[in-house]
């Protein structure tokens, strides 16, 4: 029973997550291209978006830090490494030129796909393939933050 | 530096900024996990027992959101994507590769890892919003 729940608890954030892309406006390819063209006419919406995030996402980290279980049971699964890596710093200049080609990142993409838009088909899918050919050829044995 | 006053929405994006952060916070304190969806979601490449069904729940919750925000709110999501089709199929190598080799994303690197001060998630996010500014300016005002 409680795997039930836990499953739809996953499903229900999922949808939470949604709706907080939706609402912000992050779902948007265009509007994200508007923040990150600084030199054209600036859209800093996005770092609202960030700022109300990390406001709370404090107070939820600073919880759970006190905590050793979670509630669906297992302890938790938090990063430990402290390390700034070569991977972590060019993988992460990989994604954010993605980011700016087409303005799309993970979560947005997948809720625009749920919306119907058959470009954020096939970034999905170009998404997913990126994610194989490292797994594949890059980090065979690391795991994800 | 012009700012778009037209288009900027400071009161929509900090709700949903908020939302986000609540998703989160519910997220690590339910299941004891950072809610990163490059990883959560690159865990369905490969299937094993127990590690599948709660990467798909959170997956279809996404996928449904835009549904239940019109069921529920008559919310329809905007999504302007002026990218070509070959450009759309680059960006979506780069940023699930990315993602992949360096350990996440907006979500668990920006939203997530700010949030619990993580210095390594810091300089990810400082690297892909510094590569988007550059990709973008160069796109935009050099060609």
């Amino acid at each position: 029973m409680k795997k039930h729940f836990s499953l739809f608890s996953q499903y229900a954030i999922g949808i939470l997550f949604g709706w907080g892309l939706i609402i912000s406006g992050m779902s948007n390819p265009q509007k994200i291209l508007s923040f990150l063209d600084i030199a054209g006419l600036w859209d800093p919406s996005l770092l609202f978006v960030m700022g109300g995030a990390v406001l709370v996402g404090l107070a939820g980290f600073y919880l759970a830090g006190k905590r050793s279980e979670a509630f669906f049971g297992g302890a938790l699964h938090i990063p430990t490494r402290r390390d700034i890596s070569r991977p972590l710093v060019i993988g992460s200049f990989i994604f954010g030129a993605g980011w700016g080609i087409a303005g799309f990142c993970p979560g947005p993409a997948i809720v625009a796909l749920g919306a119907g838009h058959l470009k954020a088909l096939v970034f999905v899918i170009a998404m997913f393939a990126g994610m194989a050919i490292c797994e594949r050829y890059f980090t065979a044995h690391r795991k994800q933050v | 530096m012009q700012i778009d006053w037209l288009s900027f929405t400071p009161i929509p994006s900090l709700v949903g900024g908020m939302i986000l952060g609540v998703a989160a916070a519910l997220y690590v304190l339910l299941h004891g996990r950072i809610l990163g969806i490059s990883g959560i979601v690159s865990g369905l490449l490969h299937p094993k027992q127990g590690d599948w069904t709660w990467r798909l729940s959170l997956a279809l919750g996404l996928l449904s959101a835009p549904f239940f925000a019109a069921l529920f709110f008559g919310i329809l999501p905007v999504v302007e994507v002026d990218a070509e089709w070959v450009s759309v199929i680059i960006a979506g190598l780069l940023v699930g590769f990315g993602a992949q080799y360096g350990s996440g994303c907006t979500s668990g690197h920006g939203i997530c890892g700010l949030s619990r001060l993580s210095p390594r998630s810091l300089v990810a996010t400082l690297s892909f919003m510094t590569a988007g500014f550059l990709v973008v300016f160069i796109i935009r005002h050099l060609f």
